[in-house]
């Protein structure tokens, strides 16, 4: 019941079609959830006379509330005001099918706009106002920036701790115009001067149309400028590397330049999530599936699977670690039997690298049940019937993803990487954002 | 600063309601002082009132997270001050005591208490009132034994002279029209 957006015992065959015409209807609409039906064995072998009648409104639930033109007059005038914009986009623009909105509002303003990691994907890689990754091991100008930024617009993001750092020091010198379609989520952290609520798919627009043209080309080189301090002290490092062992950087950015950057990404939770969220590139929307705040390891593999059967004719790319995979590894099974091409990077370090980077960094390198005793992956693979090649050496990784791409069918390919590779930057649990480290 | 509140909520009349809706108060371990549900004047709409020692600032929140599920109407909060309630006390005490002095009789005419049933052994008591009134109700009592002695979740009702959920109802079929 907790992770469920809605649930109803049925215990009457009778009340079996109104119930899933409702539960569609529900997990569907508004903010999308699951939905659990219980249906009781004496329902399930009762006879009825069938008859579906879809379900398209319910008296207690308003999945979408309208726009207030009134709130978006006083956006409006907000954002005209602004010497240092900055929009911060979530899955919200992703639900709602606003990616094109998105594009016309900050193309029209000139305002740079920086994701959430469940924002990942909805504005092209190479936009040239996409500013990057917000949170905790985002990127290091939007971070910064928060906090010099005089207006942060919010759309379809909910302020989640990973973005925010100290929330009593996020965005301090910023006026906050929050566009989201559940009521109970302005206001909830971050405190709104003005709250949109209703779908970006129809507030953006409505914005767009209220405020004036404009550019911010000097607030956005300021961006620009920290992006070469990233690169020259993190990006370079972890994506072209030229001593020691694999990085996952590498793997991440080799995968993306071979698939075009046109792949799905799915992910599953820790060091690799961060790195392919960082590196991996993308053109078109909806193409990053990941846990999110959920955080629960072992989410990738399966997730690829379904990510490959909703998109028949994508390349789906899941990165995984050896922690996760191990938890959900017999999902293999399922990729096998249904002859599911999903690509399986593996990128294994010999330990819970996350929960060992924060023991390395926060607890004096105490390391604490984090190092693992891992079995034979690529013979595991094998043992479902899945073709898979371990690459241990920095010459043989092209090559070696270049042969997992062109397998047709499911392939898991194992990286050997650095054990103890840190994610950079980071913003220091309970500090501020402004507080971003790049190095250890 | 923490104070007494009074949540109402509407919704519908489903089974398991209950459980999603102290299950937002628990995990965000705040303790329910007094809880009521009972059918509420609209037919099919049933009428939680919980009341909650707690700020006005997460109390805000509790009232957004409560109207985020599916099968709730509408939630109000208020303070003390803004709405007139009531609980309910009963008391048993032994008959013997009634016999012994006319102190039993005294107080239950002085705190407009009045007597449900007697028999040989016992006599039932009830009383209405804030929790201080049946609580000292209760002290008073107990110098003659007080065999049982329960007391009723809090009900409560606004000192608005418009009547807010009729209102919210007459918006809200105006914007579920409004969807098609």
């Amino acid at each position: 019941m907790p992770v469920t957006k809605w649930n109803y015992q049925v215990t009457e065959a009778s009340e079996i079609p109104e119930a899933i015409a409702k539960a569609f209807y529900i997990a569907q609409s508004g903010r999308p959830g699951p939905v659990l039906l219980d249906i009781a064995k004496d329902a399930q072998f009762q006879e009825l006379d069938f008859e579906y009648k879809k379900c398209t409104k319910i008296r207690s639930y308003i999945p979408e509330h309208p726009v207030d033109p009134f709130k978006v007059k006083e956006a409006a005038e907000l954002i005209d005001a602004a010497k240092k914009p900055l929009l911060l986009f979530g899955q919200g623009v992703i639900i709602a099918n606003a990616e094109e909105e998105l594009k016309e509002f900050i193309e029209k303003t000139g305002i740079p706009a920086a994701w959430t990691l469940l924002g990942l994907s909805a504005l092209p890689s190479d936009h040239p106002l996409n500013v990057g990754m917000l949170g905790m091991h985002g990127n290091y100008g939007p971070n910064i920036k928060t906090n010099e930024s005089d207006l942060i617009i919010a759309v379809g993001m909910r302020f989640d701790d990973r973005v925010t750092g100290k929330v009593s020091s996020y965005a301090t010198n910023a006026k906050i115009i929050h566009l989201e379609v559940d009521p109970a989520e302005i206001n909830k952290i971050i405190k709104a001067d003005v709250g949109v609520l209703g779908s970006a798919k129809k507030s953006l627009p409505m914005l767009t149309m209220n405020v004036k043209a404009n550019k911010h080309q000097a607030w956005l080189q300021e961006f620009r400028d920290c992006d070469k301090i990233e690169m020259e002290k993190v990006i370079q490092k972890d994506t072209f590397p030229t001593k020691g062992g694999l990085s996952m950087g590498e793997a991440v950015r080799i995968t993306s330049e071979k698939v075009k950057n046109n792949a799905v990404l799915v992910t599953d939770v820790g060091q690799q999530q961060m790195i392919a969220s960082r590196y991996f590139k993308f053109t078109q929307s909806k193409s990053n599936v990941t846990s999110g705040g959920l955080g629960t390891m072992g989410f990738g593999v399966p997730a690829a699977l379904g990510a490959q059967l909703g998109a028949k004719d994508r390349t789906v790319c899941c990165f995984v670690g050896d922690g996760g995979f191990q938890m959900t590894l017999q999902e293999l099974g399922t990729i096998v039997q249904n002859r599911l091409p999903v690509k399986i990077i593996l990128l294994n370090n010999n330990f819970l690298g996350m929960v060992r980077q924060w023991q390395q960094l926060f607890f004096d390198r105490r390391y604490s049940f984090t190092e693992l005793h891992n079995p034979d992956f690529i013979m595991i693979a094998n043992g479902f019937g899945m073709p898979a090649h371990k690459v241990t050496k920095r010459e043989d990784l092209e090559a070696g993803i270049q042969k997992m791409l062109d397998h047709n069918g499911p392939y898991l390919l194992e990286v050997v990487v650095e054990k103890e590779d840190n994610v950079f930057p980071m913003v220091p649990a309970g500090a501020s954002v402004s507080d971003i480290i790049l190095e250890a | 600063m923490k104070q007494e509140f009074i949540i109402t909520i509407y919704s519908e009349n489903n089974i398991g309601l209950l459980n999603r809706i102290t299950i937002i108060f628990t995990r965000r371990k705040i303790n329910i002082e007094s809880l009521t549900v009972s059918a509420s004047a609209i037919p099919g709409i049933s009428k939680f009132t919980v009341v909650i020692n707690e700020t006005e600032e997460r109390i805000k929140k509790v009232v957004g997270q409560l109207e985020k599920v599916v099968d709730v109407l509408k939630a109000f909060y208020h303070s003390n001050e803004e709405m007139v309630f009531q609980e309910l006390a009963l008391y048993k005490v032994p008959t013997e005591a009634l016999y012994d002095s006319d102190q039993i009789e005294q107080l239950v005419r002085k705190s407009g208490a009045r007597i449900l049933e007697i028999t040989r052994d016992f006599t039932v008591i009830e009383k209405t009132g804030h929790k201080e009134e049946t609580q000292k109700m209760f002290e008073d009592l107990s110098q003659f034994g007080v065999l049982q002695f329960i007391r009723s979740g809090r009900i409560a009702i606004t000192r608005d002279p418009i009547e807010r959920l009729s209102e919210f109802l007459k918006e809200r079929d105006a914007l579920l029209e409004a969807m098609d």
